[in-house]
């Protein structure tokens, strides 16, 4: 089997997994109880806060445990949106190319009456700076933007964006999921306020992650019970996974710039490979872009069954068309970059891990190939888009 | 993958009736590119019997392996057992789809109806409008859409 899909979630690495299984066995206490039992998976989680905190350039009392990236998400920005009401500021920045756990935290935002803007990006998929710069007004209470896309993998100009955030005086939260582990990040040098990470996409385990808040940002919880995480996120911590995800986190930290020109390597591969099959595109712009990521167009292609030969052929793939999706619209992604419906129906995702090989990368190129064509050949449209019938969308 | 039964992958990775009927008696196409599904089905036929069909589909799995089981299930029939052919009958054969996909079961008997309007139409059959509803107004595909 080849995974491709890491940007979906990755493989746990073995450090992660072995700095689990003591918090599993032997040190399963609560880290609220008193006795030496509690007092053991207490300190495991003092030790493992001061670690992220590390990675990430700020203090452990400014790291919160979530259950993941989408918690985190949902967490930083109703707090950034009660802070800005009490001062009557009621207008959110983000970018129309989010994932859902911000657009829909923004859409519960806007029907209790905020005003959300969400910024376009062109072809590209990035934003500009100046975008940002002009969309701030006084009632702005937040700007949330994205460090690097699940989707296209574009980057986007997070140090600018926070220089701008800081001067203005506006909160500036960023979901950095895709780009923890992957991009070196620190929250200080970059002016972030908020950030939101999950340990499923380095490693690590699934269903925990962090939302890092600026000193002195309240937050509000989310989830209403016990005093965990000073107050503000209720529930036994699940030390097993805070611990498996710290182990990732140093790991994939520790090996960034060799890891990265590797995977730029294969990815540029893959990328100059798919680029031979006529009527294909690139999603995103081609240098700033996530090291392990790949997003293509193909005309004439229905991403579903690309993806299920595909996996017929061993490789596991992800697409942004309707039919795997679930629902009637293909990804809102590809439509934010002028990708049209016909097109982004057609779209392949093909995210690498450090794990890839060369000759993986040349497998998939050739698969790719091969299935493109045989469904070419049993679609009607593409006999009217060759036969002239019908015009081209990408040349 | 286990999304979808046996028979809809066996029908998926070997479509049968894959392809095109020059002189087709009847050609019918339903869906747009749009939505992401578009099936094309040629019927040829004599006295009534469909001798031969063939199709083209572009969209999911579900919708390749729901056109190649209408094709199967029509061919070498009479008109008459085709124009009763039933969405429902193509999502039992195919041992059932995902709820999310009937309507592409959905778009293979429309696509089955139209080929034989259009052979009704060139021939100058009579027919009741009334088996052959006007498939706008079913809703499944993108009526929503920009
Ligand atoms: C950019 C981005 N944000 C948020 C999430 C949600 O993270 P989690 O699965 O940990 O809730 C994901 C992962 O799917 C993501 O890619």
């Amino acid at each position: 089997m080849i995974y491709l899909d890491n940007a979906a979630t990755t493989k746990m690495s073995k450090a992660a997994i072995n700095a689990m299984l003591p918090y599993m066995d032997e040190i399963y206490g609560n880290p609220s109880s008193l006795h030496t039992a509690g007092q053991r998976a207490a300190e495991a989680l003092a030790d493992a806060r001061e670690r992220i905190a590390k990675l990430l350039g700020c203090e452990a009392k400014e790291i919160t445990f979530t259950s993941g990236g989408s918690e985190a998400d949902n967490q930083a920005i109703i707090s950034a949106a009660r802070i800005g009401e009490r001062s009557g500021k009621k207008h959110i920045i983000s970018t129309a190319i989010e994932h859902h756990a911000v657009l829909h935290t923004l859409e519960r935002l806007e029907k209790e009456g905020f005003e959300i803007e969400l910024l376009r990006v062109g072809e590209s998929g990035i934003i500009s700076p100046s975008q940002i710069a002009d969309a701030i007004r006084s009632d702005t209470c937040l700007v949330t933007v994205m460090y690097a896309n699940n989707e296209i993998g574009t980057v986007q100009p997070i140090a600018e964006i926070g220089v701008i955030c800081r001067e203005k005086g506006v909160l500036f939260h960023t979901d950095a999921v895709q780009a923890a582990g992957h991009l070196k990040i620190d929250v200080k040098e970059l002016n972030i306020d908020m950030l939101s990470l999950s340990a499923h996409k380095f490693h690590g385990p699934k269903g925990v992650g962090v939302l890092y808040a600026r000193n002195g940002i309240r937050l509000v919880s989310i989830i209403e019970g016990g005093a965990q995480e000073r107050g503000k996120r209720a529930g036994t911590e699940n030390i097993p996974a805070v611990m498996g995800m710290v182990a990732a986190f140093e790991e994939a930290s520790a090996h960034i710039e060799e890891k990265s020109a590797r995977m730029i390597c294969l990815r540029d591969r893959l990328i100059d490979g798919l680029s031979e099959i006529p009527h294909s595109v690139l999603n995103g712009d081609a240098e700033k872009r996530l090291p392990g990521n790949v997003s293509f167009c193909f005309e004439g292609i229905e991403g579903e069954s690309l993806l299920l030969l595909l996996d017929d052929k061993g490789i596991c793939a992800s697409s942004g068309s309707a039919c795997t999706s679930g629902s009637l619209d293909p990804s809102h992604v590809l439509l934010a970059i002028g990708r049209v419906h016909d097109i982004a129906h057609g779209s392949l995702r093909l995210t690498l891990s450090e794990e890839n090989t060369e000759e993986e990368i040349d497998y998939t190129i050739g698969a790719v190939k091969e299935v493109v064509q045989y469904l070419r050949s049993i679609y009607p449209i593409w006999r009217d888009l060759g036969s002239g019938k019908k015009e081209f969308i990408i040349k | 993958m286990a999304l979808y039964s046996e028979k809809v992958m066996d029908h998926f990775r070997n479509p049968r009736n894959v392809g095109i009927i020059e002189d087709a008696d009847g050609v019918g196409e339903v869906g747009n590119a749009k939505c992401g599904d578009i099936m094309k089905i040629y019927l040829k036929i004599d006295k009534d019997i469909i001798t031969d069909v063939k199709f083209e589909t572009f969209g999911c799995g579900s919708a390749i392996a729901s056109s190649s089981m209408a094709t199967e299930l029509i061919k070498g029939k009479p008109i008459s057992d085709a124009m009763k052919l039933t969405n429902k009958a193509v999502t039992e054969a195919l041992d059932g789809l995902p709820a999310h996909k009937i309507h592409c079961s959905v778009l293979a008997e429309e696509a089955i109806k139209s080929a034989l309007k259009d052979y009704y139409d060139k021939n100058g059959i009579e027919y009741d409008k009334k088996d052959f509803p006007d498939c706008e107004s079913c809703g499944h595909c993108c009526v929503t859409g920009t």
